[in-house]
């Protein structure tokens, strides 16, 4: 990708290369469906050496990339992070037992879907969308062959990612995410991209030197395989939590949760292909991956609950400073970091139940959550402004993309769709969580599902507000970028249509082997009271057609005022005003800096308390 | 005792019912809710099925509308406003309800917001306000229906052996505070009013008019009765007779508070219900496991 041109050659490989990723995502789905936990490794004696060799490289890049633009404050994390890992390796040397380094199960499988097939669908999509970017942007420099290359290696490593056991190896890919994130959203090249890239590397090394700490204190208080997630999850109760909450900490730092979530917003600085990749498919799903991973660890003990109630506080104050933003993108992101506040929630929680919610908003996010980016990344490219208070009657000039925006907004919040099967799945997995605190999730996520509604229902009203009679745009967006967003529209419903499915061949096996359970966690009869309302919501629509016939056709009600074309009225000083609507914003409760600040201090002190308690007592336990 | 325990068999009974009484149970409540008004103002009002006349003429009148779309929202309203009470009395999961409830809510804001009117459009944002108002307050419900019964289907509520306001008065309380938001009645119809002398423009329900009108009339007599449904699982089959009763007076009194009080700012009905759902609702769950 680096080598190539700018131009169709570049843009057909790129297609290819999507196809080929997303065929072979669902080649595994098929190679390993119903296996069960299946093991394997690359077996070279290159390859350790190259895993260190890889991680100094990194390390170094960072270093020196902080030097010169003067951020000293990540050029001392890398260096610890860096002398962490290096005196791991040197005094430790970490056993190395052939045959378990990769895994696959069905955890991973719905991972490598998720990636596999959203992610080239975003890479198809960015073909089409990059090139009308250099066109708007005139004054950024041409660095397409890079951004190719690091979409591609970013899906190469969450591929990584969600397949290692050996947590060396996770450890690498998490970092190489960390440096592509970084990379992408500082791709304008201009002040604010590398401010906000840099701060997002800034929050992410924090998060690689908890992990770091994780990789040297398995190493340093376990004797056997502990390295290995899956003997690592086995281990003493000691050992796993102490690694489980620094990896979970990690995955705090990487999937946005409070009070690390402004890397996240700053990143929409970032082409939207980027954010969409951000938000759906990797980055921040790795972050939940690893939580979720360590769920069965976090059941029932101080760090469970400290991890639930960071969420849950996440998905609370997320959802309300969602309700005070008009840029579209912005609403995206707090909704996203929201989401994953729920999902941090439920692995915190850890029960079987709740794990299974969890799993299920992962899939549902991704797809409903990647549409809606690239939907209004077209819209932004089109209409020149992100800002949803300019959407107003997009139903009319541009039908096709905000019919997507549609579903992809009520795969978000309505039932029957998607995320609000998993939001019931996981009010059913609290009320039987550790009381008190399972009361206090519930209260959390009683208030932020009012504030979620609001949000999402109002930016609904304003794509379908339509003033008079608009003709339609010729051409929405380029074919790539058409063809991404129907796919994924398609997806989304799919995706509501066949999720009993999903969960009784792929997450109800994982969770039943995790804890050694075979239950079933949806009965027959809610499953089809869904699929039923589905399938309404999916025929109404003809009921348009009815509604079209034998209707005398009025403007609106303008309290009796002379008025002209477009809503236009007779002001009192005998002036034509046009009519405005705006949408509601709320700022002086739902204000984005007041409800930061409240959530960051929360949240800082929960960890900090958290993490005193947890040197306080756990090593002892652990050396004794 | 028996016919109940048939109607607990055949849950199918149980909505037909719904679907079939609840124009004229939910018509008889709204035209008796007229005359005790009526009589509050000193006049004589309106026979007691004028609600239902009213519906039965506006289907007479001719089909206006702004755009055609905006009989397919509230088509999609009334449908799932009669599936939110179908499913609550066949005993479902009343988690599903109350999502089916919200979504279509949604349909009737939507509804109002597709007409493009100024006056439609602020009802609407108003009328998603008194959503996320009441949303917490009723899921905090069904989970204390939860933690004292074990189940969240509503048969299983309904059945069970105590009456549920004992051990949930706190919710109870909240949730009788947001049944005025939900009824549309003063001081908090500040999305549309069912009163004439403050129905100068009428907020939400601007731009429908006809059948329109009649869909959303029915739609909501529909969700009385499916509100006053919820309201008898806080005594359920342990005592049902006190239950009616407590009800009919909870009624009496939302018609009294609707006659003697004026309409308050939006900002008051939302933090007030938000207020009342933590102190009373949030604390009653918490409660639950001291005592």
């Amino acid at each position: 990708m680096l080598v190539l041109p700018n131009n169709g050659l570049r843009d057909t490989i790129v297609k290819a290369a999507a196809v080929v990723t997303c065929l072979g995502s669902i080649y595994l789905l098929f190679e390993y469906f119903g296996q069960g936990q299946v093991f394997f490794s690359i077996e070279s004696a290159l390859i350790d050496p190259i895993i260190v060799a890889a991680e100094v490289a990194i390390g170094l890049f960072i270093i020196g990339i902080s030097v010169k633009h003067k951020k000293y404050l990540i050029t001392v994390l890398a260096v610890v992070q860096l002398l962490i890992m290096g005196y791991t390796e040197i005094v430790f040397h970490p056993g190395h037992m052939s045959g378990y380094d990769l895994f696959i199960d069905e955890f991973s499988l719905i991972m490598a879907l998720i990636i596999g097939i959203i992610g080239s669908l975003i890479c198809v999509y960015a073909t089409g969308y990059m090139k009308d970017y250099q066109s708007h942007h005139k004054d950024t420099p041409d660095n397409r062959p890079l951004f190719f290359f690091l979409m591609f290696l970013f899906l190469s490593a969450m591929f990584g990612i969600v397949f290692s056991n050996n947590i060396m190896w996770l450890f690498l890919f998490w970092e190489i995410t960390t440096l592509c994130s970084f990379l992408l959203i500082a791709y304008a090249r201009d002040e604010v991209s590398w401010k906000n890239g840099f701060w997002a590397l800034l929050l992410n090394t924090v998060g690689g030197v908890a992990f770091a700490g994780a990789i040297l204190f398995v190493n340093a208080y376990s004797t056997g395989n502990d390295i290995y997630l899956n003997e690592l999850l086995k281990a003493s109760p000691g050992v796993a939590l102490m690694a489980a909450a620094l990896i979970g900490f990690a995955g705090l730092t990487k999937s946005a949760q409070l009070p690390f979530s402004s890397w996240l917003v700053g990143a929409m600085v970032a082409p939207t292909p980027v954010s969409a990749l951000l938000h759906s498919s990797t980055m921040v799903k790795a972050g939940v991956y690893v939580i979720v991973r360590f769920a069965p660890v976090f059941e029932g003990n101080l760090v469970g609950i400290t991890f639930a109630v960071i969420g849950a506080l996440t998905f609370l104050v997320a959802s309300g400073i969602a309700i005070s933003q008009s840029n579209a993108k912005k609403v995206l992101a707090y909704s996203t970091i929201a989401n994953l506040g729920l999902v941090v929630t439920c692995a915190g929680i850890g029960t079987e139940e709740a794990v299974w919610a969890a799993i299920l908003l992962i899939i549902f996010h991704a797809v409903a959550k990647s549409l809606l980016f690239l939907s209004v990344g077209s819209v932004e490219h089109k209409k020149g402004s992100r800002d949803i208070e300019d959407m107003g009657g997009l139903i009319a000039t541009m039908p096709k993309i905000a019919l997507m925006m549609l579903i992809g907004m009520a795969g978000m919040f309505l039932a029957p769709f998607g995320m609000l099967i998993s939001k019931w799945a996981s009010i059913h997995a609290f009320v039987s969580a550790m009381p008190p605190f399972g009361m206090l999730l519930i209260a959390i996520i009683a208030y932020g599902s009012g504030m979620t509604v609001f949000f999402w229902t109002k930016w609904m009203g304003r794509l379908i507000e339509v003033k008079s009679e608009r003709k339609p745009l010729k051409e929405e967006a380029s074919g790539a970028e058409m063809s991404a967003i129907y796919t994924l529209g398609g997806l989304t419903i799919l995706a509501c249509l066949i999720f009993p499915l999903i969960s009784a061949t792929m997450i109800e096996p994982y969770v039943n082997t995790v804890y050694n359970t075979a239950s079933h966690l949806l009965s027959l009869n809610n499953m089809l009271i869904m699929l039923m309302m589905m399938v309404l919501v999916l025929l109404l629509p003809l009921s348009l057609s009815h509604f079209a016939k034998g209707r005398t056709l009025k403007g609106q009600y303008m309290g009796a005022r002379a008025t002209g074309d477009d809503l236009k009225f007779l002001g009192s000083m005998g002036i034509m005003k046009e009519t405005e609507f705006s949408n509601y914003y709320f700022e002086d409760i739902f204000g984005e800096d007041k409800l930061n600040k409240i959530g960051n201090l929360m949240t800082i002190v929960l960890l900090v308390v958290l993490f005193i308690l947890i040197t306080l007592f756990l090593p002892l336990e652990v050396v004794m | 005792m028996s016919f109940t325990q048939f109607i607990f068999d055949n849950p199918w009974i149980g909505v037909l019912l719904f679907i079939i009484l609840s124009p004229f149970v939910g018509g008889i409540i709204f035209g008796l809710d007229r005359i005790v008004t009526a009589r509050m103002q000193g006049r004589v009002g309106p026979p007691v099925l004028q609600p239902v006349y009213d519906i039965l003429k506006l289907l007479e009148k001719e089909k206006m509308v702004v755009h055609e779309s905006q009989n397919f929202w509230i088509f999609g309203y009334l449908v799932f406003i009669i599936i939110t009470g179908a499913l609550f009395f066949a005993g479902s999961d009343i988690l599903l309800v109350i999502f089916a409830l919200t979504l279509a809510h949604v349909f009737l804001i939507l509804g109002a917001f597709s007409s493009g009117s100024p006056y439609a459009h602020i009802g609407a944002e108003r009328e998603l306000i008194q959503l996320m108002a009441v949303e917490p307050m009723i899921i905090i419900a069904a989970v204390g229906f939860y933690e004292v019964t074990k189940s969240f289907n509503t048969s299983d509520i309904l059945a069970f052996s105590d009456p549920l306001i004992l051990t949930l008065p706190g919710i109870f309380i909240g949730f009788v505070y947001i049944l005025t938001v939900k009824l549309r009645k003063s001081p908090f119809d500040i999305s549309t009013s069912h009163h004439a002398h403050q129905e100068l423009v009428k907020g939400l329900n601007t731009e429908f008019a006809g059948s329109t009108l009649a869909m959303v009339e029915l739609a909501h007599l529909y969700e009385t009765v499916f509100l006053l449904g919820f309201l008898f699982l806080f005594f359920g089959m342990a005592a049902p007779i006190v239950g009616i009763i407590v009800i009919a007076i909870i009624y009496l009194i939302e018609i009294f508070v609707d006659n003697a009080t004026a309409r308050v700012k939006w900002g008051f009905m939302f933090k007030s219900c938000w207020i009342i759902t933590a102190v009373a609702g949030v604390l009653n769950l918490m409660a639950l496991y001291i005592i």
